[in-house]
């Protein structure tokens, strides 16, 4: 390609770590290093989400409106909200950075489905309001009430070292205690979602009960979950 | 009218995803919005959608909304009023 | 922390392809925003502020021209015009270099390509190109930058988040330069998206006016370049100074009903800054014109104890330009800052918001030292940032 990743300089910092993360692919849910799902024969996004979503007994009328990648992500956020809860901070001291390769095509294409036919134009304002990447970022901060920084950004595969890059930005001065990081990515029945809770170690005490050891926040580990799994 | 509300009633279920809703939850002269089924400013606009899709009946003041989308009979009986 | 210059700036909208250009238009008072009536565009007569296609390839041949290029113009999508033409303008006049590692560019964009998707143009590029990613690789390539570019699409905050974004990784010590640009053009796709939440206003929109009528879509783009080494000839100096990025936690369309959370960003980018609210002499306004998102602005501003303070929004006169608007209309404000000339609010007359707000009615002087740009989007994400004279 030519082109280098862009360099960051910055100290390791020792005290960020990623209390409880979430992994979801196509047949199979990950969440801190236990398998909590697997189906052989899904083939249909839709119907795993569903079965997921009941099988975890979230009770969430809004998620059944949510296109595609909202519902992935809000599950991928659920997952490891009910691990650790974030219940302890601020509402403006938790962050969201999420990013994905195809932004929201998946809805961008059923969105234009409703435009092509002049004699049957009935563009949909509950498919258009998905359009936008970033809805995700606002389905999980109504969910879980957080009102601190945001990002949505894209790249052509998962990026670990621009999420944990920005991300240590936001805690080395102190714009977040707290903040979901991750990829979530849907193009027609294929989906992953990688989401990581991070903490400062000092916040991370009551950690789960659930025998997951928490492991430092960098780009090695997040790309080691992300290929692991 | 019975006929009708009952359709409606299939129509919104369907269109507005509320995915966990029977025809049979949803009492005909409730409110559509406020409690209940927790529709919200994007399902109104849907309505309108709906509407036009499958009645061919135009909502020209977004403000009219408010009266015939109060309940699933005040649909139904716009809808009888204004089909062609 | 360091401090982030502006050393250049770009826009291109209906009313020029450069800053000067834009500027000189607003100040004449003309309105970018008109009726127009094309098939492809909407099956319906719309107003939309419209980039003229012919003004727009003249302008390409030239960067094409300029960079020895022999590449057609019809090898690249109309948003990858816009970007080419914006990055070459503001590159052509700064100490930046390209190939520099320690030059980053940020990409923000909310819908790219997405034009794309029309049967008319499915033969003439791949399917690639939809993808947001290739989009900046394009833009990458054409330059020569060294760095993969950061690409951020955030609903409407997209540009001033980019540009906070930027500010940060060059405060984090990480690089030297950035080179921001956004961009968006008016798609069917949009219009027709606008349409069905019936927020298109009839006529060019009216920010903060009584009789508002809803927004008025645009395209553009614009770029800015951000440095840590400030250019000591171009004075005064501006540079960025805070900036904070929250989310409403209430609705994925419609703005906060209290203002709450844009209070908060805004009050964050203050202190960051370390200026009071009595230090700020203006507001560029994100004033789409729809009646909650004004509603909205007017009392976060009055939260924040900026009633008081000269505002205006710019889509008055370029509407709502999306991934574009947050660059553009920083660059506007930075026009404002550096020039200490305040802008009239384009559609305002009467104010028809519940908290006061005092709103820029005739173009005339005042002194601006530092400043206050907000954006707000679906999603329901808000940011702010402040710009300050050195």
């Amino acid at each position: 390609m030519g082109a280098t990743l862009p360099l960051f300089i910055r100290k390791i910092n020792m005290d960020r770590i990623i209390t409880a993360y979430s992994h979801i692919t196509e047949n199979k849910v990950i969440v801190n290093d236990r398998l909590i799902f697997y189906q052989e024969n899904i083939v249909n996004f839709a119907d795993f989400v569903k079965i997921v979503y009941k099988q975890e007994m979230i009770n969430y009328p809004r998620f059944y409106k949510m296109d595609a990648i909202s519902k992935l992500g809000f599950l991928a956020v659920e997952l490891v909200l009910k691990e650790k809860t974030i219940a302890g901070y601020r509402p403006e001291a938790v962050g969201v950075i999420m990013s994905n390769s195809s932004s929201s095509l998946d809805t961008d294409i059923a969105h234009n489905e409703t435009i092509k036919d002049r004699s049957s134009y009935f563009p949909s304002p509950s498919v258009f309001v998905y359009t936008l990447p970033n809805i995700i970022i606002g389905e999980v901060c109504i969910k879980n009430k957080i009102k601190g920084e945001n990002a949505f950004l894209i790249s052509e595969a998962f990026n670990g070292k621009l999420l944990c890059d920005y991300a240590d930005e936001l805690f080395d001065n102190k714009r977040v205690e707290a903040c979901l990081c991750g990829w979530v990515e849907v193009m027609g029945n294929n989906c992953n979602a990688l989401v990581a809770l991070v903490e400062t170690a000092d916040r991370s005490a009551d950690s789960s009960g659930s025998g997951f050891k928490p492991m430092l926040f960098n780009a090695e580990n997040m790309n080691f979950i992300m290929k692991r799994n | 009218m019975d006929e009708l509300i009952l359709k409606l009633k299939k129509e919104v279920i369907e269109q507005l995803n509320l995915e966990e809703t029977t025809p049979d939850d949803i009492d005909p002269d409730s409110p559509l919005f406020g409690e209940g089924l927790g529709l919200d400013s994007i399902d109104a606009l849907e309505l309108i959608v709906l509407l036009e899709k499958n009645y061919g009946i135009k909502i020209e003041d977004p403000k009219d909304g408010k009266k015939i989308f109060f309940s699933i009979r005040s649909m139904a009986e716009y809808i009888t009023e204004h089909q062609k | 922390m360091k401090p982030v210059y502006i050393l250049n700036d770009n826009m291109i909208t209906s009313l020029g392809f450069t800053t000067a250009e834009n500027i000189l238009a607003i100040k004449k008072g003309t309105i970018g925003i008109r009726t127009v009536n094309d098939p492809l565009l909407y099956p319906n007569p719309v107003p939309v502020s419209i980039v003229n296609d012919d003004l727009l390839n003249e302008r390409l041949g030239e960067a094409l021209a300029d960079h020895h290029k022999t590449s057609p113009s019809d090898a690249f999508t109309r948003l990858e015009k816009f970007f080419i033409i914006s990055i070459h303008d503001v590159l052509k006049n700064s100490p930046v270099e390209k190939g520099d590692p320690r030059t980053l560019l940020v990409i923000s964009t909310t819908k790219g390509n997405i034009d794309l998707l029309e049967d008319r143009f499915k033969s003439k590029f791949s399917h690639k190109r939809l993808y947001l990613w290739e989009l900046g690789r394009v833009i990458q390539q054409f330059f020569g930058f060294v760095n993969m570019p950061v690409i951020v699409s955030n609903a409407c905050i997209s540009g001033v988040l980019a540009i906070i974004i930027s500010a940060r990784f060059l405060q984090s010590g990480a690089f030297d330069h950035a080179v921001v640009a956004g961009g968006d053009i008016a798609t069917e796709f949009v219009i027709s998206g606008f349409q069905s939440f019936q927020a298109l206003s009839p006529d060019p929109c009216k920010p903060f006016d009584l009789n508002r009528t809803g927004l008025s879509l645009g395209e553009g783009c614009g770029s800015i370049v951000l440095s840590i080494h400030p250019d000591t000839s171009r004075t005064p100096l501006v540079r960025v100074s805070g900036a904070s990025v929250s989310n409403d936690a209430n609705h994925i369309s419609g703005p906060s009903r209290t203002g709450e959370e844009l209070s908060w960003a805004i009050n964050q980018a203050m202190e960051q800054a370390r200026v009071s609210p009595r230090e700020i002499s203006y507001i560029s306004a994100h004033g789409t014109a729809t009646l909650f998102n004004d509603e909205m602005e007017s009392k976060a501003l009055e939260n924040c104890e900026l009633s008081n303070v000269p505002v205006n929004s710019f889509k008055g006169y370029w509407g709502h330009t999306l991934g574009a608007a947050g660059i553009i209309e920083s660059v506007a404000t930075i026009s404002t800052l550096r020039s200490n000339y305040l802008y009239r609010s384009a559609g305002f007359d009467t104010l028809g918001v519940p908290s006061p707000l005092r709103v820029i009615t005739t173009n005339r002087p005042g002194e601006v030292n530092a400043c206050l740009k907000t954006a707000s989007g679906f999603g329901g994400c808000n940011a702010a940032i402040i710009y300050q004279k050195d």
